[in-house]
Formats: C-alpha cells, sequence, structure tokens
C-alpha cells in the first residue's frame, strides 16, 4: 500500500485526484447515467481539446508566464491550413502546416517576450487579438468545409481505436512525451529552474530566452493539434473556435497544482485538472444544470481549490 | 531617553546566537557596539526594534519595562534602525520617502505645503542640502543616509541605530556624518554606532562594547581602552587561527583580463592577471566597481571592450552559459537574489550549472545528481537532511555552501567568488575558506572580491584595490596591512 501512494504521491498531489473522485462520486448519484461507457467515451473526447492547450499551458506557467492566444492559435492554424486543403493541398501535409504554423505564432510571442523583454500577459493578449482577426480576416468570417471530409483528418477527431476514441490516444500520447520532456531531460530542468529564480537559472548557465521562445512554441503546437481534433470533428474550421479556450486551459493547470508564479508544478496534475473542468463540464450538463449556472459553479470550484493549495502550502511552509 | 537591554538571549531554532546580553545607553551619548559579522550585534539590534522578540530578558526604557512588536512602533518611540542596506523606495521623490507611511494630510489630502516646510526645517538643522523632488535612487548612498537620518529626525527622534554607516561612503561624506552625530548628541540624542572601524570609534564613542559568538565581552568608557586591547576582544583569538593557513605554491599565469571598459561607466581600463593556485582578492569600498568588473568577466553584462584569456587564448564570453563552458565559476555577492532558488531541493540547485553532466542518452539521470550532490554535501560540510531538503530551510552558512556546491560541481577552473562569506557565520567561514585553499591546492585559480578586510588579509596571496572604477593598486598578501588597502581605497593612490 506504502508504495502505491508513494507512486501516487510522485505521481501527483493526493487532494486533486481526490477531489475528481469526489466529483465523480457526486455527479453519478445524482444521476447515474454518468457514468455509462457511452457517457465517459463522451466526456474523453470533450476532455482532449483542453488537455492538449493545457499541457502546453503547463510549461507556460511554471515558468512564470501565462498564455492568453491559445484559442486564437487554435482558430488561425486550423484555419489556414483548411483553405490549404480547400486549395488542393493534400490532407497529410495540410495537416502538417497546420502544427507548424500554430508552433511559428507561439514561437512569434516566444520572440517578444524574451527578446523584448515584455510581459507574457500583454504581448499573449495581443497577439489574441491580431490572430483572431486574422483568422476572420482570412475566412470573412465564414467556416471552411471545402475538402474537410477526407478520411485522414476525420480520423484524427472522430476515429477510434481499440474502442478508445482517437483523439483521447494522441492525447496520452502528448503527454507521455511532454512528460517526459518536463521531467526528464535537461530542458525540464531548465525551464522549472527559469520559473523559480530567473536571475539565478541565468547565471546558471540556463539560455533563458532559447527557453521562453521554446515554451510558447509548444505551448502554439499543443493549440494548433487541439485545433486539428475540433476540426475534423466539426469537418469544417470555424472562425469562432477556440474562443475562451485560453480560461480552461489554464483552469486546469492551477486546479493540477501548478504555481502561478512559476517553478512549482506537474504535466501529471495538469491532466487531472482537465479531467475535473470535463467532468464538471459534462456532469452539470447531465444533471441539467443551465449553461449559465454552469460558468459560476466553475469558477467557484477553481476558486476552492486554489484556496485549498494555498492554506496547504502555508502550512507546510510552518512546519 | 535611557535604554537598558537585560539578560537578553536569543535562539533561532537550536542555534543560540545571543546569550544574557545587557547593555545600557544614555541620551546624548554614543556608545560604540563592536564585534564580528556573527557577533550578534544586528540581532541584538533587531530585538531592540522589535522586528523579532527575544527568546528571554527585557528591555526598560527610562526605567519601565517595554517591548515593541515592530519596528515601527519603536521609530513611533524615538528609537530609529539605519540599517546597511537602507530600505527606500527608489522611485519614490526625497519627499515621499521622508513621509512615507505618515504623510500629512489635510481634509483627507496630502498636504505638501506642510510636508515641504518640514522637510526643509529638518535639512537646515542637520545642514543638509539635498533637492526634495529628485528620485531616491539617483541619489549618492551618502545622500540616502542623510535622508534616513532626516526621516527619524521628524519623528521625534531619541535613540539611534546606525549600522556600518560609513561603509559605502566617500571621505567627504564620512565628515559630514561625523558632524551631523556631534549634533544630534548635542541634541541630547543616543546613537548605537556599530562598526569595525577603529578610527570612527575613537573619534566619535564615549563608551564601546565589544561583543564575540553572541556575548557581551566588555564594555568600556572609549578613553580607558586602546586599538589592541579591542581587536584582541573582538577576534578572542590570534587572528592566524581563524584564516588557516595556506602553504600551496603559486604557478604560471592561467586567466587574464585586459583592457575591460564597461559600457555603463562603471569600471575603466580594467586589467589583471590571476595563476594557478593564486587566491586573488579585489578589495574597495563598496560601489568602487569590483562587482561590476566580475559581472562583465562572466557575461552577465556586456562590457564595451576588452579581452579575456584562458591558458593564453582569447575567449568570447558573452552569456554566463559561455563561461561556464570554459570553466568559469562565478559566486555572486547576493545569494538569494541570484545564487539560489529557494523553493528548490539542494539537488536542484547544486545541479543546475552543471546539468549536462548528468544527461544520459538524452534524459537527466536523477540517481546519478543525488549521489554526486550527496558527495558535494559530505565535502562541503553542509548541515542539511539530505539531497532533497529544500534550501529556504537552511541557515545562511549553509545555504552560501549550497552555491559553493553549485560551482565547485562544474569543476572549475577560474573561481570567482563575490562576498564569498557575506552573512555566514564562524564556523561557516572557516569551512569556506579550507575549500578555497583546496581548491587553490589543486590549482585552481580564485578570485576573490570581499569588503571585509581582515578577510582579504587572512587569505589572499595577492590583493587588487580598486577606487572609483579603477584599479588604485596592486598589493602582495605578505606585505598587506589595513592602512595600505584602505589609503588606495579611499584616496585611489
Amino acid at each position: 500500500m506504502k508504495t502505491v501512494s508513494n507512486f501516487l504521491n510522485r505521481f501527483t498531489s493526493l487532494t486533486t485526484l481526490a477531489a475528481l473522485a469526489v466529483l465523480m462520486v457526486l455527479i453519478t448519484v445524482m444521476n447515474p447515467s454518468f457514468l455509462t461507457t457511452n457517457n465517459l467515451l463522451n466526456l474523453l473526447l470533450q476532455v482532449t481539446a483542453n488537455g492538449f492547450i493545457a499541457f502546453g499551458m503547463t510549461f507556460v506557467i511554471l515558468t512564470g508566464g501565462i498564455d492568453l492566444s491559445v484559442g486564437a492559435i487554435l482558430a488561425l492554424s486550423s484555419a489556414l491550413s483548411a483553405g490549404m486543403i480547400g486549395a488542393g493541398m493534400p490532407l497529410p501535409l495540410a495537416v502538417l502546416m497546420c502544427v507548424v504554423i500554430g508552433a511559428g505564432l507561439g514561437a512569434i510571442n516566444g520572440f517578444f517576450i524574451a527578446y523584448g523583454k515584455m510581459a507574457p500577459f500583454i504581448v499573449t493578449l495581443a497577439t489574441q487579438m491580431i490572430f483572431r482577426g486574422l483568422t476572420l480576416v482570412f475566412t470573412n468570417g465564414n467556416p471552411i468545409t471545402k475538402g474537410m471530409d477526407g478520411f485522414f483528418l476525420a480520423y484524427i477527431g472522430q476515429g477510434y481505436l481499440f474502442g478508445i476514441p482517437f483523439p483521447f490516444i494522441l492525447m496520452i500520447i502528448a503527454f507521455v512525451a511532454l512528460y517526459v520532456l518536463l521531467h526528464k531531460t535537461a530542458f525540464g530542468k531548465s525551464v522549472y529552474a527559469l520559473g523559480g529564480n530567473e536571475k539565478a537559472a541565468y547565471i546558471a548557465g540556463v539560455q533563458s530566452n532559447r527557453v521562453k521562445v521554446a515554451i510558447y512554441t509548444i505551448s502554439g503546437l499543443m493549440s494548433a493539434i487541439a485545433g486539428l481534433v475540433i476540426t475534423s470533428r466539426l469537418s469544417s474550421a470555424t472562425p469562432q473556435a477556440g474562443n475562451g479556450y485560453e480560461m480552461f486551459a489554464i483552469a486546469a493547470v492551477v486546479l493540477g497544482g501548478t504555481s502561478l508564479m512559476g517553478g512549482k508544478g506537474r504535466m501529471s496534475g495538469t491532466i487531472i485538472g482537465a479531467l475535473i473542468i470535463g467532468v464538471l463540464n459534462n456532469g452539470l450538463n447531465i444533471i441539467g444544470v443551465s449553461t449559465f449556472w454552469q460558468q459560476v459553479v466553475e469558477g467557484a470550484v477553481i476558486i476552492v481549490a486554489v484556496l485549498v493549495d494555498v492554506i496547504r502550502n502555508k502550512r507546510s511552509l510552518q512546519s | 531617553m535611557k535604554i537598558e537591554l537585560k539578560n537578553i538571549s536569543k535562539a533561532f531554532g537550536v542555534n543560540q546566537v545571543l546569550k544574557d546580553i545587557s547593555l545600557t545607553v544614555n541620551s546624548g551619548e554614543v556608545h560604540a557596539l563592536m564585534g564580528e559579522n556573527g557577533a550578534g550585534k544586528s540581532t541584538l539590534m533587531n530585538i531592540l526594534t522589535g522586528l523579532f522578540p527575544a527568546s528571554g530578558g527585557k528591555i526598560f526604557i527610562d526605567g519601565e519595562e517595554r517591548t515593541f512588536q515592530n519596528p515601527r512602533e519603536a521609530e513611533l518611540f524615538g528609537i530609529s534602525f539605519i540599517h546597511q542596506e537602507m530600505n527606500s523606495w527608489p522611485e519614490l521623490t526625497v519627499m515621499e520617502n521622508l513621509f512615507l507611511g505618515r504623510e500629512i494630510k489635510k481634509n483627507g489630502l496630502l498636504n505638501n505645503k506642510e510636508m515641504r516646510k518640514q522637510s526643509r526645517a529638518a535639512f537646515n538643522e542637520l545642514g543638509v542640502n539635498i533637492p526634495l523632488n529628485v528620485e531616491i535612487g539617483t541619489l549618492s548612498v551618502g545622500q540616502q543616509q542623510m535622508i534616513e537620518i532626516a526621516k527619524s529626525f521628524l519623528s521625534n527622534l531619541q535613540i539611534l541605530i546606525m549600522d556600518e554607516p560609513t561603509s559605502a561612503l566617500t571621505e567627504r561624506e564620512t565628515s559630514k556624518l561625523f558632524e551631523v552625530i556631534q549634533h544630534l548628541k548635542k541634541r541630547g540624542v543616543g546613537i548605537i554606532y556599530i562598526s569595525h572601524r577603529m578610527e570612527e570609534i575613537f573619534k566619535l564613542s564615549d563608551v564601546v562594547t565589544v561583543m564575540r559568538d553572541g556575548k557581551v565581552i566588555d564594555t568600556k568608557p572609549t578613553k580607558d581602552t586602546n586599538v589592541n586591547e579591542l581587536v584582541k576582544k573582538m577576534v578572542g583569538r590570534e587572528i592566524t587561527d581563524y584564516y588557516p593557513h595556506k602553504n600551496t605554491p603559486v604557478g604560471d599565469v592561467t586567466f587574464e583580463v585586459s583592457h575591460l571598459e564597461s559600457a555603463t561607466n562603471k569600471f575603466h581600463d580594467i586589467s589583471f592577471s590571476v595563476k594557478s593556485g593564486e587566491i586573488l582578492a579585489f578589495s574597495g569600498l563598496m560601489g568602487s566597481g569590483r562587482t561590476e568588473v566580475m559581472r562583465a568577466v562572466f557575461g552577465i553584462d556586456k562590457p564595451k571592450s576588452g579581452v579575456i584569456k584562458l591558458h593564453g587564448k582569447p575567449i568570447r564570453i558573452r552569456k554566463p552559459l559561455d563561461a561556464i563552458r570554459h570553466g568559469i565559476g562565478f559566486l555572486t555577492e547576493n545569494r538569494k537574489d541570484e545564487g539560489l532558488i529557494l523553493d528548490f531541493s539542494i539537488r536542484e540547485n547544486v545541479t543546475l550549472p552543471s546539468t549536462r553532466n548528468f544527461v544520459k542518452n538524452l534524459f537527466f539521470n536523477t540517481k546519478m545528481a543525488m549521489l554526486f550532490v550527496r558527495d558535494l554535501i559530505q565535502r562541503l560540510t553542509i548541515r542539511s537532511t539530505g539531497t532533497e531538503q529544500i534550501v529556504g530551510n537552511l541557515s545562511g552558512g549553509n545555504q552560501q555552501k549550497v552555491v559553493l556546491a553549485k560551482w565547485v560541481g562544474i569543476s572549475p577552473k577560474v573561481l570567482i567568488l563575490d562576498e564569498p562569506t557575506r552573512g555566514v557565520d564562524v564556523g561557516s567561514k572557516r569551512e569556506i575558506y579550507e575549500l578555497m585553499n583546496e581548491l587553490a591546492g589543486k590549482g585552481v585559480p580564485i578570485i576573490m572580491v570581499s569588503s571585509d578586510l581582515p578577510e582579504v588579509l587572512g587569505v589572499s596571496d595577492r590583493i587588487i584595490v580598486m577606487h572609483e572604477g579603477r584599479i588604485a593598486g596592486e598589493i602582495l598578501g605578505k606585505d598587506a596591512n589595513q592602512e595600505k588597502i584602505m589609503q588606495l581605497a579611499t584616496l585611489g593612490e
């Protein structure tokens, strides 16, 4: 038993995990249909888009930064690649282009933040407007549907592998890759160091500018993948796709125990955080809470979760 | 106002820093407080002014027992503490600083007219001439200090505590300060004057108290004692004991810096070289540009021009990583700000500059890092619960050793140490000197920036003294004494 709890402790905070379990039990009690295979598969599908973005956001927040442009990057990279498909580009290439564009847009954020020494909040707030605006300009405000029903694209968001939604499998692959990158490589160490104390990290040889560009690139890249999943599911790229997703992603990261001050947190917390947000969305729907009230509840849950975290930190500091 | 401290003791955890201290300060008297770093002087003053409570003992003011909850309360009572590092807000104007937290108001709005009037009156009384509407950050340390004094003067000053007030002052500023102190004394203000500088003690003080290892060794009228007696009481042992003997020879020139020129006018035409196994000290007053030179050498601030050579070959250092790749380590003067990530473990801190050494097939090998850090913990005698202890929970001395371990961990070819023993207890100090000797013994050239003169004299083979951004002179360790260094540092010749 001890080794199991040790493992869990190393993997994530038990409190977050317990919160997820309690939430699931509560919702099941109120409406048992929550626990049907069908609904759970549906839930996993709903979690994926936010999951991808939240994984990238974890890197950003660990350095003490923030990325408000993720939703807009999602929309712009989807729209541009959808345009390419409409113009006759082969699907696999267009999918690749989508990811490259997302990474590129993220790199632009990183470049201004690192070399322009600008506050991440301001830079990504501005690029959020720019990218969203460009999406509207490019799409003329209309969804792009031409040539969007090819199998390759459809499979990304709608396919099933061994009975599990393919996008969820893709998300797990992304999680494992980013988990290893963050926790098992020198790059990961420098991400933490940067968030812990940027000056000390720089003097110890961390190339802060490069690391910053890299993490915003990762964030952009993950947003583009989330965009692919959504585009595939809807068989169209819409100009309003991903609107407000930055808030869900930030919420997932914070619920997962990552400190907004940087330097503290884990990838595994984020996946639990994303699941909590997903269960809330899905569960509140199932028990018949109006969408208006859903927002209120989600906001309240975040406040409580972070408050618990603050109290716990204070206690561990005192002991 | 008369202050009596009776049997004050203080422990931080198991560390007993003050033991049964009694001290009396009368109004109109300058009471000098001497003792080495870590003797407990500042702790005692912090207890008096309410920064933290004593573990035992009582404080009497004019015969009445009293404890202050915080420094502000002490200040309102007339007891002000001017720290070495001043707490002014650099972006605020002189007047805003003077009235910070006790602004004078009229109908709920600031009454600038009245504040200006009072500021001028205080400045006149002290003979200070500083405009009221400039930002504090643009003023010299001496001027900032005058503002601090004026600030306490504005709030019913009875007892003024000054911690090493002249350490960063020019000669002219120092004599101005002494005038002000004499004036305050006449007005009946009691002054507690913490200093290491003998001349000042004998020039200014009426009574002198020597502290050592948290105890009062002696209190005497200044006229009844002399320099030798004070030094003996302060150190409590021969100085040769205190600095471990370095008996390793100095080799060939390994590291050279020539014609280094600051991009921001902080230093000019700096050329020096260090030999293998040599400990080279950089001495000088605060603000003389020593730290800035080292920051430029290490690639933190870009210099305007200059050449750096390692083993005779010019090397390019444009960022700290370049320096580290060439095997240069740099312990910065401010460990909390630039040396450590306080929330991180000893292992994470120590391995930061050498991360790449633990990467095997792309992956960071935590086990290898733990073993490596465990060795360093033993070698540097870092007192901790293990490699995973959070650095923020260690004592100052042990934190400093963690920073040292970081740089020892890169197997340095050149080691630059900026104030390596600042805020470090006596025992750890000695261990740090021993480590320096050990590294020098292995041929590592060490450059040490230090404001602690006995330390400079005690550990270095050669001393370079800086004055206002230039190298004022060079003295061999065996020929050096405090007077020679101070002369170069203050006069530049």
